[in-house]
């Protein structure tokens, strides 16, 4: 294995200083580091960041390779700063067993770019029926802890109450795809004047909203992890506030996590007007007004990290009519430049490590991820270019798909380099494999 | 006419609508000679595609431009899907190479006129796509309101009924606001969009209250099937709430008409006594569209700057 001298990096908001990476951990640190054999990487100007750690991605595989297999997805996430990735169930055939959680796990291996760790479904086939061997998935292989039925929402609140119970046996945590399926049937986008101009059918906020406060409550009432996916409401970001502040109350500490998309803190639902599928996202992309407020949320901490909800598409299923358009983004390769136009001035490179990377690991309990380089730390880092500037060109993605909202976006901050158990994914800004 | 399509009546300032009025006037007084023709259009290809059944609206535009001299392709494309058959894509592109020069689209899904105009070079006409608009709807509407109450400016119109699910509404409420007239918009709070706050119109939900004051009072077809998706409770409470039947009919002002784009639910939204009466337009809206899609047809695909 190389070892890799990081020469004159500022780590976070730290002044700039070397990084001597050797059999997988953080070596050594200081200025002025030498080592024999080591490959040197001038740092000059960059700042280095804890790998990336996404709460939320979408691989597609097994089932719609077309889109994205655990190899692209994984090329795209390094490329993206990431170190760890997790691969949400909804796949074909669903992540509902041990069986297909350990395929993604052992898929995730062998790409070798990222640490894939597979989430598994709450209900078998997504159905919200009965639950899926969750056990099973926790003790297999992969050491599955997130359980999502992502895409649909479990809504049945009994189910949903066992499930939150269940998986307290193993630390497991529910994550939540917030949607009262009943008031968003048929919906396309937004409610409100945008879809009224488009006619296009809404998907009002409250369907995300009533979900919400009432798996605050069953969570409390059981005393288990609720994790909630991809918050688009300002109204969310309001009873999110009001549970955390709730749990204060309570003298326990507060088990609701949350989690928003770099897409939901930067775009609008005016984005429709053209009726490009591009935009069509589940939840819709909203109002300015939500936008603020998701900002403001993730400011505060109250909500707790960035997820790209990362959701390859075919062309087919884009390139078409918007109500037959499937919903989702891209997000691996933007969503770091997206973060820094949004909120560098309110976060600073700090506060986006806590939200991209240690607080996404915690929430996952991925014990290798999530650490700030510092000595005899696991070698899991990403390098950014906080000066440089790019232009988002679709077929320059590493995605196998092309939909990315961001086309002809100039963004700011580029990831250089990005280091997984010491050994760099990507280097110049261009993935090693 | 500056545009190049037509997808939204919001696409017409109020030089264009008028200019499209005026010279529907023009054609509608070719009608009545011997020879119904203008060699306008002669060489030019306008493809009639529907994905909808809507005999009325494409035998319209139809009769449009074979008056006009155009060569039609009726292609009816109904049952198509991104499921099963050609995708819109697809079908763009082979009406692109078979080089129509106009397409007339009527489409279920909202927003597939724009997404036809992104992939073809001809120009796009709206025919109705979903809930979202039917532009000459609207400007055939406006055509019968002027020629019956001399201006739009000024007419205080109400749209009764459906507006959430209704194309018609849209278009009407977007061109009648160029155009200077007042709208107010009339349903139960179930059948206005949320969204309605963004729309340069009055709502109200009582039909009775609103009838007395309008010029124009427009009912808008609902569908039986909002019935059973609690919109409203039963068909006979919708009819007796917001059904214009001979008794409004007596609230309003002397000179008010009364429109419906058709197909009419007789006994639900309007009573057939009214449907049939002296004030409704109904008729005469199915003879001005012909006239209408013409002027909007020369306009667009005639040269005409």
């Amino acid at each position: 294995m190389n070892s890799y001298l990081i020469k004159g990096v500022r780590v976070v908001d730290g002044e700039p200083t070397d990084l001597l990476l050797r059999d997988g951990i953080v070596a050594e640190t200081g200025r002025g580091l030498s080592a024999k054999g080591a490959e040197v990487v001038d740092a000059d100007g960059l700042v280095a960041l804890p790998g990336l750690v996404d709460l939320h991605t979408h691989l597609r595989e097994p089932g719609r390779e077309d889109a994205e297999t655990v190899d692209s997805g994984s090329r795209a996430a390094a490329l993206g700063g990431y170190t760890a990735v997790c691969a949400m169930a909804n796949t074909s055939p669903v992540a509902d067993t041990a069986g297909v959680v350990e395929q993604v796990w052992r898929l995730g291996r062998e790409a070798g770019l990222v640490d894939v760790q597979p989430i598994g479904a709450v209900t078998v086939g997504l159905a919200g029926e009965r639950l899926a061997e969750l056990g099973a998935m926790a003790d297999s292989a992969a050491r599955v802890r997130i359980f999502s039925d992502d895409g649909n929402c479990v809504a049945d609140p009994r189910l949903m109450r066992r499930a939150l119970e269940y998986v307290k046996g193993f630390d497991g945590v529910i994550a939540q795809h917030a949607e009262e399926p009943r008031l968003t049937e048929g919906a396309q986008m937004h409610e409100g004047i945008e879809s009224a101009r488009l006619g296009l059918p809404g998907w009002p906020a409250v369907a995300e909203e009533a979900i919400i406060a009432r798996d605050v409550l069953l969570a409390e009432h059981v005393g288990a992890r609720l994790h909630v996916c991809h918050v688009s409401a300002a109204g969310s970001v309001e009873i999110l506030r009001w549970a955390k502040r709730r749990e204060r109350l309570t003298g326990r500490p507060s088990k609701v996590t949350a989690e928003v998309t770099p897409h939901h803190l930067l775009l609008t639902d005016d984005r429709a007007s053209g009726y490009d599928p591009v935009f069509k996202v589940n939840p819709p992309l909203r109002t300015a007004e939500d936008v603020a407020a998701l900002r403001a949320g993730l400011v505060e901490g109250v909500i707790d990290a960035v997820a790209t909800d990362h959701a390859p598409h075919a062309v087919q299923d884009k390139e078409c009519e918007w109500g037959y358009a499937r919903p989702g983004m891209l997000g691996l390769e933007t969503a770091l430049s997206i973060v820094v136009e949004a909120l560098l001035g309110d976060l600073g490179w700090d506060g986006i490590a806590e939200r991209m990377s240690r607080t996404p690991a915690r929430i996952a309990g991925l014990a290798d991820h999530g650490h700030n380089p510092a000595k005899g730390r696991p070698a899991n880092l990403t390098l950014i270019d906080p000066s440089a500037t790019w232009t988002v060109e679709p077929t320059a993605l590493a995605s196998r798909s092309r939909n990315t909202p961001y086309a002809g976006f100039t963004l700011p901050a580029k990831v250089v380099a990005t280091f997984l158990h010491g050994q760099p994914t990507v280097l110049d800004g261009k993935v090693l494999r | 006419m500056n545009i190049r399509h037509l997808l939204s009546a919001s696409d017409l300032d109020r030089r264009d609508a008028t200019a499209v009025l005026d010279t529907a006037t023009e054609m509608a007084a070719m009608a009545g000679r011997e020879v119904k023709k203008l060699p306008t259009l002669r060489g030019k290809t306008v493809v009639n595609l529907f994905y909808e059944d809507s005999t009325r609206t494409r035998i319209s535009f139809e009769a449009a431009a074979k008056r006009l001299s155009a060569d039609v392709i009726n292609f009816s494309a109904k049952g198509s899907s991104v499921s099963k058959g050609e995708s819109l894509k697809d079908t763009a592109l082979t009406l692109q190479a078979m080089g129509a020069d106009a397409v007339v689209i009527r489409h279920p899904a909202s927003g597939a006129p724009h997404r036809l105009a992104h992939w073809i070079d001809g120009t796009v006409l709206n025919a109705g796509d979903g809930t979202h608009e039917h532009p000459t709807q609207a400007l055939l509407d406006a055509y019968t309101m002027r020629s019956r109450h001399g201006r739009i400016e000024g007419l205080k119109v109400a749209i009764v009924g459906d507006v959430l699910h209704s194309r018609v509404a849209r278009s009407n409420v977007h061109l009648l606001h160029t155009l200077g007239a007042h709208v107010t918009l009339v349903a139960p709070p179930t059948l206005i969009p949320v969204g309605v706050t963004g729309w340069p119109a009055d709502v109200g939900y009582d039909l009775d209250a609103v009838l007395p004051g309008v010029d124009v009072v427009m009912m808008l077809r609902v569908q039986r099937e909002r019935m059973t998706d609690s919109f409203f409770p039963s068909e006979r409470e919708y009819a007796r709430r917001y059904g214009l039947d001979a008794d409004r009919v007596r609230a309003l002002p002397s000179h008010a008409i009364v429109m419906h784009p058709g197909p009419m639910n007789r006994g639900m939204e309007i009573a057939p006594e009214v449907a049939d009466s002296a004030r409704s337009t109904i008729v005469e809206q199915v003879a001005n569209g012909v006239s209408v899609r013409m002027a909007v047809l020369y306009l667009m695909l005639g040269g005409v700057k």
